[in-house]
């Protein structure tokens, strides 16, 4: 009997109160065009316009958004490696200037150094050149005095040489006064 | 209402007719002027008056497909409404709008290729329409409007206007009928490859109706075959695997409710895409 059943499904026999299922009614033909065709106007209206241009507007968006970011990142990299660069040339600039200071101070103390130098050699051969010129001076203040003093001697001997007796009492007074002197 | 839950209709109607005859299963699958509501009984469909010989009384298929019509207007002018809110989907727009994407990037893209927003109304229309008419199928009490080879024809003999009028758009018309024999046929050929190509044209609608048709008739008329075995041999003996098998065909129907909606689709926008782009 299922089979019978089966059967008579498969060989669309006519059925009571009913034709077969490859029956076409139609009417509903109709109200499937108008049914169809009125549910695809209002939806491309009130749905699909609004909906699918959303979604374009988002799609653009988002692209539009991971460009940027994109773009923003190369920026960014393009900057640090600009900084990094900077910062070795300051670096750099700094060591230099750190390398040049200290030459010239160290040019500085030397020179410095060798003009110190210098001037106290200078001093003290200003002061040997004084001390002989003073020297000098004294020795020769000396001798002129000697001489006088020979001179003097010389006359008061010539004066009085009239006896060896009193030359020596003369020398001996005259020694007297210059140690008396 | 091709359900396994409505058990107790059955067996009525089995009561009805003779114990040997396929007419309740029949009954449960074809159209009616009769809509069965739940606590209500029988709901009769007055008449129409014909217009040009045509008996426009709505049937219980015309009603069903009016009520998935409106589901699916009520369902994305919603999600047209959130779209409006914020461009971020949430809850109803979120989920239908995977169906959408799919349906534009899946289908209509590859298949159309460039140009095919013109038609992207029409396949999602088909889609959703077909799609909710095959779930509205598997509610107790409701009828498979999509089971009908009326409506399926119809739906299907529009894809083969939107092919034609898109393929006459994008070509012009002589253009377009010529793009319809492959290039280098020698001239004796002709006689044959015109009537060929002609019928050729009328077999993808033809497959498109029948496909859809057979595929949301199968399914019910198994679950009704299964639960009515139990009525057939009169025992409880069968009705655990009978009950079971029906349950197991429901759930296939649910993937065949889904796979026949994108089938229709796919093809009505595989058809358009080779008409638009003949040299394909």
């Amino acid at each position: 009997m299922l089979a019978d059943m089966i059967f008579g499904l498969l060989a669309l026999s006519p059925q009571e109160g009913g034709g077969t299922l490859l029956d076409v009614n139609p009417g509903l033909i109709v109200w499937t065009v108008i049914t169809f065709v009125l549910l695809l106007l209002i939806l491309r209206k009130v749905a699909w316009k609004p909906i699918l241009s959303a979604l374009d507007q988002r799609e653009t968006t988002i692209k539009e958004s991971l460009e940027k970011a994109e773009q923003a990142k190369q920026d960014a990299i393009q900057i640090l490696k600009q900084n990094e660069a900077n910062l070795a040339r300051a670096e750099e600039e700094s060591q230099k200037i750190i390398e040049q200071s200290r030459q010239y101070a160290e040019k500085l103390k030397e020179q410095m150094l060798q003009a110190s130098k210098t001037q106290a050699q200078k001093i003290v051969e200003d002061a040997s050149a004084e001390i002989e010129r003073k020297n000098e001076a004294a020795f020769d203040e000396l001798k002129a005095q000697i001489a006088g003093i020979a001179v003097d001697a010389a006359e008061r001997i010539l004066k009085e040489n009239i006896n060896p007796e009193l030359n020596k009492k003369l020398v001996n007074n005259y020694i007297n006064e210059i140690t008396k002197n | 209402m091709n359900n396994i839950t409505d058990t107790l209709a059955i067996a009525d109607t089995i009561v009805s007719v003779k114990k040997t005859d396929s007419g309740w299963i029949m009954h449960h699958i074809m159209d009616s002027r009769a809509i069965e509501l739940p606590f209500f009984g029988e709901v009769h469909i007055p008449q129409f008056p014909l217009l040009f010989g045509i008996d426009l009384t709505p049937t219980k298929h015309v009603v069903f497909m009016w009520l998935s019509a409106l589901l699916v207007l009520l369902v994305f002018a919603t999600v047209a409404s959130k779209y409006k809110k914020s461009i971020v989907p949430r809850g109803i727009a979120n989920f239908f709008e995977v169906f959408i994407l799919f349906v534009k990037d899946e289908i209509a893209k590859p298949t159309i290729g460039k140009g095919y927003e013109k038609f992207l109304p029409y396949l999602l229309t088909a889609f959703f329409f077909i799609l909710f008419g095959n779930f509205l199928g598997l509610v107790p009490y409701s009828s498979t409007f999509t089971s009908n080879i009326a409506i399926t024809a119809t739906l299907a003999a529009l894809t083969f206007v939107v092919t034609q009028v898109g393929g006459m758009m994008q070509n012009g018309i002589w253009g377009y009928i010529r793009g319809l024999m492959p290039h280098g046929i020698p001239w004796w050929m002709m006689p044959i490859m015109i009537p060929v190509e002609f019928l050729g044209l009328f077999t993808k609608p033809f497959a498109l109706a029948i496909r859809l048709f057979a595929n949301m008739l199968a399914g019910h008329t198994v679950i009704l075959a299964l639960i009515g075995l139990i009525f057939f041999l009169g025992t409880w003996v069968v009705a655990p695997l009978s009950v079971a098998f029906a349950l197991f065909i429901y759930l296939l129907e649910i993937l065949v409710a889904l796979i026949q909606a994108y089938i229709f689709t796919m093809l009505s926008s595989l058809f358009i895409g080779m008409a638009v782009h003949q040299e394909h």
